[in-house]
Parts: structure tokens; sequence; C-alpha cells
């Protein structure tokens, strides 16, 4: 069976790398958006954090046999650690001035860390085993499903859902989201406010690790992957608006899955996609699809 | 920042510039290799272009190397494959970036901010993956082996001194003119828009059409520089159009003094030289050493080496 002309298994098949790939920007941009909120902060260090929450995961396999599930949980507290360091350290000096600095500031961290892992690893990508228990594929009868890859759907959906819940339906989340509109108002109620920033930045960081070790295994695992990705999940941030935390993540999923099906229908356009649907966007409704103009 | 400053400060100001350019005019006979210089000077040009933006309009692009990689393609192409003469290869490649940075610009002004920020980088980032897999530029390759020529048909180039010379005084017009754009009605709007954007708007200035015109020429500048690199080292590559090349012009500008006339040719000679120097001593470091650069700046030093001496000449008074 064909659909345009492409068989029905390829379609389906580029479709889920979509998915894929969709998962990681959704997961990315809800971190971003999250850190803009309360930090006021556009990190570009996202993208590295997440290349560095890989290596972790890589590392931790090849030099101390950490398997792939402690890997989850591991990474994410380690870059979430790096990212306390750091918005205690440098950050922390930035909240009260002009936005930019923020964002130079963070392309500077992504440089280093960039720099660090080039000498340490070199540029040639590192292959990352499929844990044993999502090796192999399911036939679905239309289509066969590779394990791994339906995996990281599903677990950057629940974590993606995760964060909404703690986000817009927990007393936490409600300090944070307070936080974000007036964070005077809500220091003066009694809440630490300093210690929410923090833990907002490491949490952040968490994710983006989080979304790091899910992809070790289904791309390279290389240094640049994190500034290669963090440019898109830009362009899914500006497409989105970066107010609503459904809005990043049904964004992110959407894109994957249009940038997919570019790839079956006119592959040379699929690099480019995501940036043209940004410029439309901007040109019909400048802030963004779910965005409020401020 | 400038404008604030005493008599005293100004003439100091205007008799450095003089010591500058008497500097820059002897370099290559006091030793000084010439296609460094040059090189340098291009960059100078691109870091000027940005400071137009980001030092006296309040726009931070982080794409600028769009700008620079597509008239460093225009110009190699016209040159080698069309057989044009130097000048009009430099005039197309700087015509060709003024008419993308008219595109992007229109779409990024749509958005203010930190979002235009992103969304510029975005846009050149589109333009990368363009160059990428256009037949004209040569894919991973680029183009290679393109002709000095003869400028006017008369004055061969292929001699790097003669070269050097013609490339000073296209950085000198460039440094003028963005100084007369800035102290001109023109200029002031720009730097109105700056303080306070809605003031500006409640004032009754269109404020979109000045901002895209700041755009254009600050793209068309920035297109100028990268047609004559292409004229100095003979070939265009990719990572003319890299983001990384857009984060050091920022970094460039920086370093030197964003909101200053010279603060950004002096960010952009250390930076060069601080590559030029470490390229072969510490190989891929050197990425987390401009990192390192970037982060202090930002934490300790965000008014450059000319902002802190201005702050500190006015101490002193």
């Amino acid at each position: 069976m064909d659909i345009f002309g492409i068989p029905i298994q390829a379609f389906l098949g580029q479709l889920l790398l979509g998915l894929v790939n969709g998962s990681f920007y959704a997961m990315l941009s809800l971190g971003l958006a999250v850190i803009f909120g309360l930090l006021g902060i556009v990190n570009f260090a996202h993208g590295a954090l997440y290349m560095i929450g890989a290596y972790v995961a890589w590392i931790g396999l090849n030099k101390f046999g950490i398997n792939y599930w402690v890997s989850l949980v591991l990474a994410p507290v380690v870059v979430g650690a790096l990212g306390v360091v750091i918005e205690r350290t440098l950050l922390k000096h930035l909240y009260k001035i002009d936005p930019i600095y923020g964002l130079l500031l963070t392309f500077g961290l992504a440089l280093i860390a960039e720099g660090l892992f080039r000498e340490q690893f070199g540029v040639s990508g590192q292959q990352y085993e499929v844990p044993d228990l999502l090796q192999g594929a399911t036939n679905l009868g239309f289509m066969v499903l590779p394990n791994y890859r339906a995996w990281v759907v599903f677990a950057s959906l629940v974590v993606c859902l995760g964060t909404w819940f703690l986000i817009e339906r927990t007393r936490l989340g409600a300090y944070l989201r307070a936080g974000t509109e007036n964070p005077a108002l809500v220091q003066a109620f009694g809440i630490n406010v300093p210690l929410m920033v923090m833990l907002t930045y490491a949490g952040g960081a968490g994710l983006a690790a989080l979304a790091g070790v899910l992809a070790a295994p289904v791309i390279q695992v290389t240094p640049l992957m994190g500034s290669n990705l963090i440019i898109i999940v830009f362009a899914v941030v500006v497409i989105g608006g970066m107010g609503s935390i459904l809005g990043s993540i049904l964004t992110g999923l959407a894109l994957g899955l249009i940038e997919g099906l570019t790839k079956v229908f006119y592959p040379e356009a699929s690099n480019i996609v995501v940036f043209v649907i940004m410029a439309i966007v901007l040109m019909i409704r400048p802030a963004g699809l779910f965005g409020k103009e401020k | 920042m400038v404008a604030a400053t005493s008599t005293t400060i100004e003439r100091r100001g205007r008799i450095a510039l003089w010591v500058g350019l008497a500097f820059l005019i002897i370099a290559p006979l006091i030793g000084l290799y010439p296609v460094f210089m040059m090189k340098a000077l291009c960059y100078a040009i691109f870091a000027c272009a940005f400071n137009l933006l980001l030092g006296f309009t309040g726009l931070l692009s982080f794409g600028h190397a769009a700008f620079l990689g597509a008239a460093a393609y225009f110009t190699g192409w016209l040159v080698r494959s069309a057989g044009l003469s130097p000048e009009l290869g430099v005039l197309g490649g700087t015509l060709g970036a003024a008419a993308i940075g008219l595109v992007v610009g229109a779409i990024a002004i749509r958005r203010q901010g930190i979002y235009f920020a992103m969304v510029t980088l975005a846009m050149a980032q589109m333009v990368y993956f363009v160059w990428l897999q256009a037949p004209f530029t040569g894919g991973e390759d680029g183009l290679q082996g393109v002709p000095r020529g003869k400028l006017f048909g008369l004055l061969p180039l292929a001699n790097d001194l003669t070269l050097y010379y013609v490339v000073l005084v296209v950085f000198v017009a460039v440094f003028l003119f963005i100084m007369r754009i800035v102290h001109s009605p023109y200029g002031q709007v720009l730097k109105a828009i700056r303080e306070n954007e809605p003031r500006a708007i409640s004032l009754g200035y269109d404020v979109d059409r000045y901002k895209l015109l700041a755009f254009v020429i600050s793209t068309a500048l920035a297109g100028l520089a990268g047609s004559l690199k292409t004229l100095i080292l003979g070939f265009a590559t990719l990572s003319d159009a890299h983001w990384s090349l857009s984060g050091e012009v920022v970094l460039m500008t920086l370093l030197g003094g964003m909101g200053t006339f010279a603060g950004p040719v002096i960010g952009a000679f250390t930076i060069i030289g601080l590559q030029d120097f470490l390229a072969d001593r510490v190989g891929s470091w050197i990425n987390v050493i401009i990192g390192v650069i970037f982060v202090v700046c930002v934490v300790a030093f965000r008014r450059g080496f000319i902002g802190e001496l201005l702050a500190w000449q006015r101490r002193r008074r």
C-alpha cells in the first residue's frame, strides 16, 4: 500500500522519527520556557546541557558500566547539580540587567562546554547501545515499530505532561507561576524566591539532560549535538510563544511531525522547514501561536 | 554613552583616532603581516556594522554571519565564475547581502528584545542550510581560487600591500559613514528607540521603518566585509556563514565596548589577533578560551575596553 507514491512503511517510519525528534523539541522548549518565565534568561546553554546529559550516559556505560536505566536518573541529577552551580555563581548577577546578557553568558557557557568535550572526545560520533529490554521491534501489522523509538515518544510525553501537571496543578507550581508574575510580592509572602529560581534552573537543566539520555541511543553522541538542536528549539519557541506550557509541548511535537513529513516528500527542505514555518508564523501572528503580546 | 563626554575627553578621543589611523597606515611597513591586518580590518568593518545595530539601535542580531557569508559567496561567484571585476564583485556581494538583510529584517523586527535575537539566529541558520545545499557554493568545500583581479581595470590587487591600502581606505570610509549616521538626526532617532521604544512610537516615529533601515545598512556593511574577505583570502566557505561567527562578532563588539565608535575595531583586532596567535598553540582549546572571555565580559566587563576607558576618564576629571 502506498501514500502518494511512498511505501506506507517508509512513510510511517519517517513520521515516527519526526515524532521522536518532536519529543526532544518539546522537552527542550518546555525547559527553556520555564527558565525564561522565572529567570528572564534565554538559556543558550540548554543544548550544551542536553549534550552533557547524553555524555554522562555514554561515559557511565562505557567507563563505569552504569546501565541505561540508572543513567536516566543519574544524568539529570548530575546536570541539575551543574545547573545549580551555574545559577549560583554566574546567572544570579544578571537578573537586574538587560536579558540579552543572559543569552550572551549562556552562549559563552555553551562554547566552553562544547570546546571541552571536543578536546576530550573529538568531533566524531559515539554509539550508545539500545538497552536490552527495548531492543528489537514490534510488528503492528501495518508497520514494524522499533521498540526504542516508541519508548522515547512515550517517556517524553509522560515527562512533559508530568511537568505540566507540576506547574499548573500543584502548590509548588502555583508559587512558580506567581513568581513569574511578581517575584517581589511572592517574596513578601515568605516564599524563598532565590531558592525557587535556583531549583527552576536546575530542573530545566535536568530536563535537558534527560532528553539527552533518551536521545543517546537514537542519534550519534557528539559534542556538537546540542548546538545543532538548540537553534531549531529557538525557532520552535518563537513559533509556539513561551507563554504556555502545553503550547510548547504541542508545538514541539507538531514541528517534529512536519519535519518528518518534509523528509518524505521533499527531503531537500527538511533542514529548513521549521525556520520557514517560523517566518510564516511571524508574518501572521507575531506573538506566536500560543503567546500573548506583552 | 559617548554624547555626554566633555570637550577634553572628546579631544583626546579625536587624537586617539588619528594615532590609530597613523598606526594602520604604517602597520605593514613596520613588519605586521599585511594579510593578517587585512583580515582584521574586514572583521573590524563587520563588528562596526554589527555595533550600529546593537550599540546604537539596541537590536541584538544573533545571525550576522549570514550576511557576511552571503556576500562572500556572491562576490566569489561573481568574480570567479561570472568574470566580473573586483569592484563590481564587491558591489554585487554588498547589495546581495542587503537584499537578504531586507527580507530577514522585515521578519525579525516583528518581535522585540530577546525574541529578535532568537529570530535572527534561526533565519541565519536557514540561510546557512541553503548555502550548504545550493549548487553554486561548492557545499562543504566552498568556493576556492577566487582571483583578485584589477581594481577598475587599472590597479592590480595581487600585491598584498596594494590591496591592504585599498582595504584600509574602505575601512576608513565605513568608519566615517557610521559616525555620520550616528550623529545625524536619523541616528538620534535610533538612539531614542534604543533607550525607550514605546516613547519613540508615541512621539510619532515609525519605529519599524527606522529599525528596518538600520538593519539593512548594517547587513550591507557586514556584506561589504564578507566581499572584501573573499578577495583577500581568495575563498568563501561555510564557516563564513556559521553561527559561531555570529557569536564572535557579538564578542568583538562587547569586548571593545558596544555603543562606542572605536570599540568594535579594538575588539575585532583583539579576537582575530588572539585566534591567530593561539591557532597552532592550543588547537581546539580556542573555543573554550573564547567562551571564557565571553563569560568574563558579561559578568565583569560589560562596558568593554573603550567603555571602561571613557568611564575612567570621566571619573578622573
